[in-house]
This record gives C-alpha cells, structure tokens and sequence, in this order.
C-alpha cells in the first residue's frame, strides 16, 4: 500500500500525522435508546422527555430493540465482529445536561468489534489509492441533554430532548495520516450510515460529531502523545482541526516543549483548538455495568436478520457500476457518493432499459450523464436539492426517474438531438410535464425529411465556398463545421445522422 | 367481636367476604389505631382517605359481586415506593415534598387487587440502614419492650430494625395488617425478626423494581410484612409479576402461593450450613435455631448439614457492591429537576450540586456514597468491585451446592434481638454486622424469609431465615407455615404508645 506523502515542514524535517477518529451518530429510531420517548429533531424543548429521561425516582431503562438492530446494521455494513454478548455500563458525572448523573455507555463490553471501511483514491487529495482504515468498535450510549445560556440572563435552562436519545460511538483505528484521508474517512462513514439509514448523518444538525485524536511523528518512529479536540460537527471542521492540531504540536516540539494528553475544543470561527482540559483533571467516570440491565445476548437469527436487511452498500455498487454497467471508476465513484442519489440512478437505469427495450449497460451511460452532468449542473446552477420525496423516492420539485428516463428514449429513438435534449430538460426539469409531452407541443421532433436537410445543406455550401475548396483539398476537419452549420440551420431538429450522410454526399 | 385490628390478611379478607364485617369498618379501625400510634413514628405521611376509598369500593364490589383478591384490606406502604399524588420520600429531606405523577408496579398491582393505603411507612434513609435511625424523618420504635425482670433497663425505646422498620412497627403495634417492604440486605427479614412478625424477600426479578426509589439495583427486591406466612404468600402473589418496564424483571408465571402452602415437610431435606454456627454465637439465637431444626424434623423433613464456604466474605462484598450502585443510583438526586435544591448566593452549578448534597442527605447515605464512589475509582475498581463480584459470583454457587444436597436452608435471620436505639449509631461496622445472615441470599439473588422463632431471654422476638432455591418461594413458605404451626409464637408487644 502506498503511504500518504502528506507531510508537516517543521524546522527539524518533515513531520507525519497520525490520525485517528470517534464518530459519534445519532440512531435513526423513532424512541430514545432506553426509554418511549420521541427523537425527533427540533421539538419545542423537553417535550420529548419520559419519566425515564427525566431521571424521576425508581425509573429504569429498557432497551430499544430497534436502536440495537441499528447498530448491529452498522457493524455489519463496516464488516465488523458482531459480539453476541455485551454489556452496559454507566459512565458517572455530574452535570446539568445529564439528569441520571451518569451515562448508560458500553465501555467494557462493546456491541461490534473489529471492523474496517475503504476510503477511496483520490489522486488530487493526495490519497493515490484506495486505503483500509481500521475500526476497533462501534458502542451505543445515551446523548445527554442541551444547555441552553442565551434565555436568560442569570440562568441556564436545560433542554432534554436529546437526553437518552441513542448514539453510536464509531472508534477507528489510529491509521489516517493526513486531513484528505479523515475527511474522505468521515464522508465514507456518513455515506454508509445513510446507505444503511442507521443515521441521517446531517452533521449540523449535530446527528453526526467526530472527537479528533491527534500526533505528530517523525516518519517512521513510534506514536507521539495526542490530543483530542471534541464534538467537531462538520467534514471541513474535522481536516481543519487536524491541519491546525498537527501545525501547533510539531512547533511545541520543535521549540522543546512537551505534548501533554488532553482534551481540545476547536473553535469554527477561528480555525484553531484550544486546551479544555488536561488529562490530570480529566473525570474519573468509575465505569460499572449497569444493574439495572441485563447483559445484551444476540441470537443468530436476529444478526442473521440485520444482515438480510442491509441494502446494496457503496463500494459493492461502485465495482458493479464498473465491472456490469461499464462506467468509469470517476461515474461511479460520484454516482455511489449519496445513497439518495444512487438509488435514483439504479431506478433511472431500470426505468430506461424498459422503456428502450435495451440492456442496462447499454444505456447506463446516457443516465449516468443525465444525473452527473444535467441533473448536477442544474443543482449547481439553480441551487440546492430540495431531498426527496418520502413516499415516492424522487427529488422533491426535479425531474423524476419517469421523466429521465422517457427523456433518454428519445434520444435514443433518434427524435431528440443533443442540442434538443439539453432544450427539452432544461424545459420540463422543474416541471412534472412528460419530455414527449413536451416535445409534442413545442413541435421539437427532429426531422429526417431529406428536402428540407438538402435544401439547408445547398445553401451553407454556396455560402461557404472558400471552406468547400478547402475541405476538398483534405482539410477533412472541416466536416464538423458544415454539421454544426447545417443543425443551426435546421434549428437543431435535423437528424445528425440523416445531415451526416447527406453532407458527405453533397460534399462528394 | 374481636377488635378487627387483630385479625390477619386473610381472616380480614374471608371475613369481609362471609359479611362478618364490612371494609369500611375495617378501614376505620386501622386508621383509628395509626392515628392513636403516633409514638412509634411509624408513618411519615398517613392516608386514611386512601384506605377508606378503597374501603368503599370494596363495599361497593361485595354487593355487586365483583371481589378482588385484596378486597377489603388495607396495608401499608413503605416510602421507598412512588405512589402517584402521594408524597414519596425515601424517608430523605432530599426528596421531602416530592410528589410522584406515577404508581410503582408493585404498589398499583396491589391497589388493583383491591388493597387500601393506610399511610407511607417511615424506613432508614434511602433504605440504608437497620435500626431506622437514619430517617430524616425521626427514628420508628419498636413496640416491643425488654421484659424488666433482668434489670437490663427495659424501658429502652428499641429500634424496630430497618431498613422496613415502619413497616415492621406498624404490623407488630397492629397498625396494619400487612405492608410492603424492600429488601437489599436484610431489610424484609431483620426487622420482621425483631418485631415478631413474618417477611418475605422473594427471588430477584419477582417483583417489579419500577417505581421503587433505587438503593442497589441488583439487589434490590420487594416484598411483602405480615403477621403471618399464608399473609406474606397472599401479599406475594399480589406484588409479584412480569413487568416489561424493569429489564430485571423475572418473565415467569406467578405461582399460586397461597393455595400451594402445605406444612407437611416429609421427603423434604433441610440445610444447615456449618459456617453460620459461628463463634460467640449468641446463646438464645442458637437455642431458637436449635429448635427451628427440631420443628422442621417434627414436620417429616430429613437435615443435613451442608457447606456455604464463602459466607464469611458475604459482607464485605455486599458492602462494596450496594454502596458503589448506590454511589451511582443517588447521582440523580441533584437538584436540577425535583426534590430539594440548595442554591446559596452567587453559586455555581458545582456549589448547588455540593450544597443541595451536603443538606439533602443524612449522614449513613453519605457515607455509602463515598464509599461507593471510592470502590469505583480509577485505581481501585478492581481491587474492589472487581473483587466483590467474583465473591458474588462463589457465594452464588456455593448456594446452587447447597441446594443439590438440601430443598431449603435453615439458619438465624440476625444475629440478636432488638438492639436499644442509639446502641450501634456509632460503630458503623456494628450495625453493618447485624446484617451478616441476611446478606448471602441477597446476594445470591434467592428468595429468603424470616419467621418468629422465639423469645430471648430479654422477652423479645427472635427470627429464623429460611432460605431456597431460586424462584422455590413454595419451598420457603411452607417451610416457613411449618415452624409457625410448631413455634406457636403468640407474644406481642404489650401496647405502651
């Protein structure tokens, strides 16, 4: 494998950075880890709190079976060890967002183990191949409420939605090296949550967070003392706080100072980390297994379960974009990088093989360019995806796979021409009106009436006369120049392939 | 008619039923007695009007037929059970005030079967404690008396054990006829010893922990005080049941306990384990377990002795097991969201926490968290908790060889009789020590009862524990019905308060 080069120029040579991080993902469930209580996001404040959240007198949790099915997802999407027996364990501090004083965590006994995802090449980020990061556990743990100091003067108030609601912890192995690797590391990771919808993965609105482990080195030499910068909450925050983190520790060394373990806060507004606290007055948690719960055991059938529910996952639909479709790696790549698109392009590719009678791969590419260059461009261009709709999978207020693939039947029917395409989707994009629908009203077809086509041809050859003699003395490139002429005379309905022969013919 | 007050759980059931009498009388006499028995300090909050509603619907239920197991009797109800619209305080200032919006599962199983709340009984401080001198609400006293022949100064106000020591108080003063209690270690069945009355500690899981303010979770268990042995397998099979809402609750079946008691022991063996026989055992504890033995061979049983080999380190592992859930447990109690909150002038979230701590609790609860948190930290885990459950772990199976060689276990519930109040306030460890027979089975998680035995010397009541095998509460009731049939225990404490 080969080695990131990325490198910190430090007075006394190159520094390595070693990266490692914990991802923490809110579960997708509709009750709390341990109590009934909704989860949904954005609630008027604590009205989303059991008795249970609340930490009233003699409660007691209970497991949500479905935030455990979740997570065992998860560990077998990252091809993980399942562990048939694990434990709860409560993690002890006092604060105001904790109303039980503790956390129920798994600290001793975690529900996955050892497991590993793919971050892809990307020659431009410095990551020449695609790289296997380690991931040594995946837990589940209770979030704790919110503060909130901006409602009153003199007071804090405590919002406890979020008390209770269940979260992964995600542990990767100390095996990035460089910002371009932790980032394609977390979008890799929120990619596969939301293939498994074990998470939304909406980073700012705090589902997804990463606490940053990072060390500097010399290349080669043992691991150095690392910090850990909490709760960063987006992609460019997580390689900024590494960029910055890795800059202050190699200049600390370099002056003679000494890294001290601690933990980090990263401050978005300045790009930096600052000190939160040192390992000497870190919290002692007195970690214990929880006596309120029982040991959590699996069977077979119920892993057996979560595995059949899993859908196709992002690098098994990259290699079949690739090896059965025919894409390029860049399509496929793009193409697999959100699971709602992705899924729209598997319907697309279906929908147009039946309305052209021709196999996928054959038409694989034409959906691949009406999703990367049209539909993109068009997002680029006119803003931002409105998501999708939840009843029917298609992009709210865009084209729908129906409209896409009628769209492409055209093309391929030989009634539409590129220019015409392009019209035709630019026309109905934002609409729900059917392509030939469209066609049909503005009288769009293409022509293949050949009097019409020779009679454009005749005229652009008398106007042309000079590039005529030219293109008869072998200046053969000149072909794409009557071809363009002839289309824009006919108003790009003509029939390329119709004006291609009659050219060749006129131009003898 | 005899006064009503007298009669046991069932005689006041199958009376109320044959219309002897009607459950507002009933009622009226119970509520009579606790209100004329305000010396004891046995209740913290009284509930006449509770009792008397349930009273009118028990009337009302006779006349149309549709009685409930419990109709017609009303109990009391220890205050470590949230009862919704009913001040719940663990018999702690820090939750002075508190008024659940919720029912425990055990005491709205009870309420559903008909039963009445007399009132919420007085306990030691978030059940730590066995004398009920950690209250914050004054320490119960036991009705009972040393007898003055001795000159031992019997007119000491005796504590009535703990941590159910309202519950046992109020039963012995026939304040109520029965009552819930919750035991950790030893909390049913010491003060029913030293109160001359019956308790039983069931299985772990039997009855819901839902709504019971945590001590130690994974000991923690309630049960039900009475007079009598057919009360407590009544008082059982009302209290008992799955409940989805506790992860440790036990999904079985309840047995019919009731109708299952039988004290012909014939077939059956006894254990008596050899290393409770301990040196200095006090003499009249030894005599009424001699003749605890010589009941149960009167009732067809066979004894062997068997072999419990860790018993010894049962109580330093309990208390570094139920101080370190408790630690944990009380985390709550912060005053952010109910009960009381110190918040002096100028002070952080941090000075509210200590000062809300520092005036919330008494002084055993504090003792036990810091003990607690010390057995949890980085550095003793191991040496500690680590340690005490491996230790929990052997006594369970020294328990499960026991029961290859033995259907039930016989041995003292405590160690003396009622100590004097304010006798072992001052020795911790003493009043730990008071819990070194009832301890083991708490751990083991196994159903364990206590049963008037005898007197002492001093005149006061003496309890034997019977111990089974896990989810055989049958097997320790009946055993228990024998020794109750042969002791013949009808002392009481003569009415002083």
């Amino acid at each position: 494998m080969t080695e990131s080069t990325y490198r910190i120029a430090g007075a006394t040579g190159d520094w390595e950075v070693v990266i490692g991080l914990e991802v923490h993902a809110q579960v997708v469930s509709q009750a709390k880890l341990f109590s009934g209580a909704a989860t949904a996001f954005g609630a008027e404040p604590n009205s989303q709190v059991s008795l249970v959240d609340a930490a009233m007198p003699g409660m007691l949790p209970v497991p949500n079976k479905e935030c455990i099915r979740q997570a065992v997802r998860t560990g077998l999407a990252i091809n993980a060890q399942i562990n048939k027996w694990s434990r709860f364990d409560r993690k002890n501090y006092f604060y105001a967002d904790l109303p039980q004083g503790y956390q129920i965590s798994q600290l001793y006994h975690p529900l996955v183990g050892e497991g590993a995802l793919t971050i892809d090449a990307d020659e431009k980020a410095g990551i020449p191949e695609d790289k296997v990061i380690g991931i040594e556990r995946i837990h589940v743990e209770q979030d704790a409420g919110k503060l909130m100091h901006d409602q009153h003067p003199t007071r804090s108030y405590v919002d406890l939605n979020r008390s209770g609601v269940a979260l992964m912890e995600i542990v990767s192995r100390p095996d990035m090296r460089s910002p371009a690797e932790a980032g394609a590391y977390v979008r890799k990771l929120r990619a596969i949550l939301r293939y498994v919808g074990s998470c939304d993965g909406n980073m700012e609105e705090g589902s997804m967070r990463a606490d940053v482990n990072v060390s500097v080195r010399k290349p080669g030499e043992e691991f150095g003392t690392r910090t850990e910068t909490k709760n960063v909450n987006s992609v460019r925050f997580v390689m900024a706080t590494i960029e910055y983190e890795a800059r202050r520790q190699v200049d600390v060394l370099e002056s003679g100072g000494r890294i001290v373990q601690e933990t980090r806060l990263f401050n978005p507004d300045t790009g930096t980390t600052r000190s939160m606290r040192s390992k000497e007055d870190a919290h002692d948690y007195r970690y214990f297994p929880d006596p309120d719960l029982l040991p959590l055991e699996l069977t077979d059938s119920f892993i057996e379960d979560c595995r059949h529910s899993l859908p196709e996952l992002p690098d098994a639909k990259r290699r079949r974009y690739v090896e059965i479709l025919g894409l390029t790696a860049y399509q496929a790549g793009e193409l697999t990088a959100e699971v709602d698109w992705a899924i729209y392009f598997d319907r697309l590719v279906e929908r147009t093989s039946l309305e052209t009678g021709k196999e996928a791969s054959e038409i694989a590419k034409r959906c691949a360019n009406l999703l990367l260059n049209d539909i993109f461009g068009y997002l680029n261009k006119f803003g931002v995806s409105q998501g999708m709709d939840a009843v029917t999978g298609e992009p709210v207020g865009l084209i729908s796979t129906a409209q896409g693939a009628q769209l492409i039947r055209l093309v391929e029917q030989g009634i539409l021409s590129g220019p015409l395409y392009k019209q035709v989707f630019e026309a109905i994009a934002a609409t729900p009106e059917m392509p030939a629908d469209y066609v049909e009203r503005h009288g769009l077809k293409q022509t293949s009436d050949t009097g019409a086509i020779d009679a454009a041809i005749a005229k652009i050859l008398a106007d042309n006369e000079d590039k005529v003699a030219q293109y008869k003395g072998g200046k053969e490139a000149l072909f794409g120049f009557f071809v363009g002429q002839t289309m824009k005379a006919m108003q790009g309905k003509a029939n390329p392939g119709v004006v291609n022969e009659l050219l060749k013919k006129a131009l003898g | 008619m005899s006064d009503l007050t007298d009669l046991t759980v069932a005689q006041i059931r199958d009376g109320f039923r044959a219309g002897d009498f009607s459950a507002r009388e009933v009622a009226e006499a119970f509520n009579a007695n606790v209100a004329a028995a305000k010396a004891l300090n046995a209740f913290i909050v009284e509930t006449p009007e509770h009792a008397l509603a349930a009273a009118g619907q028990a009337d009302k239920d006779r006349a149309a037929g549709t009685l409930k197991p419990l109709s017609g009797v009303p109990i009391g109800m220890k205050d470590l059970f949230c009862t919704q619209g009913v001040q719940t305080t663990a018999a702690s200032h820090m939750l002075e005030g508190f008024t659940p919006t919720y029912e425990s599962t055990v005491s709205a199983k009870l309420w559903d079967a008909g039963a009445g709340m007399l009132g919420k009984l007085n306990l030691d401080q978030f059940a730590m404690g066995s004398s009920n001198e950690t209250s914050y609400f004054g320490n119960v006293i036991s009705p009972w008396r040393r007898a003055d022949a001795n000159g031992l100064g019997g007119n000491a106000p005796l504590a009535p054990g703990g941590s159910s020591g309202g519950s046992s108080s109020a039963i012995a003063a026939r304040l109520c006829p029965a009552a819930t209690g919750t035991d950790t270690g030893g909390s049913i069945r010491q003060p029913a010893a030293f109160t001359g009355i019956s308790g039983i500690k069931p299985t772990y899981g039997r009855c819901s922990r839902w709504g019971i303010i945590a001590f130690a979770s994974s000991l923690d268990q309630a049960g039900p005080m009475a007079r009598d042995v057919r009360d407590c397998a009544i008082m059982l099979e009302n209290m008992a049941g799955f409940d989805p809402k506790d992860s440790t609750s036990l999904d079985m079946a309840v047995p019919q306990w009731e109708a299952g008691l039988s004290a012909d022991m014939k077939g059956k063996k006894v254990g008596i384990p050899k290393e409770y026989r301990v040196e200095g055992l006090d003499a009249d504890v030894a005599r009424v377990w001699d003749a605890g033995i010589a009941w149960l061979k009167d009732a067809g049983a066979e004894i062997v002795e068997v072999s419990l080999p860790h018993s010894k380190y049962a109580l330093p592992a309990y208390y570094i097991i139920a101080p370190a859930e408790a630690s944990s447990n009380l985390a709550r109690y912060d005053g952010v969201r109910y009960g009381l909150r110190e918040l002096p002038e100028g002070a952080n979230l941090q000075d509210m926490y200590a000062a809300t701590r520092a005036a919330g609790f008494g002084a055993e609860v504090k003792r036990r968290i810091i003990i607690g948190t010390y057995v949890l930290s980085a550095g003793f885990y191991d040496a500690y908790y680590t340690q005490a459950q491996k230790v929990r772990t052997l006594i369970a199976r020294d328990f499960a060889q026991a029961f290859e060689q033995c259907d039930v276990i016989l041995a003292p519930t405590a160690p003396s009789a009622a100590f004097a109040l304010g006798d072992k306030t001052a020795d911790p460890l003493a009043m730990y020590l008071n819990d070194v027979f009832a301890v083991p089975a708490s751990l083991a998680g196994l159903p364990a009862m206590s049963v008037p035995g005898g007197l002492s010397k001093d005149g006061l009541p003496l309890g034997l524990q019977i111990i089974g095998p896990a989810f055989d509460e049958q097997a320790v009731l009946n055993a228990g019905l024998a020794i109750e049939e042969r002791a013949g225990f009808t002392a009481r404490a003569e009415k002083w308060w």
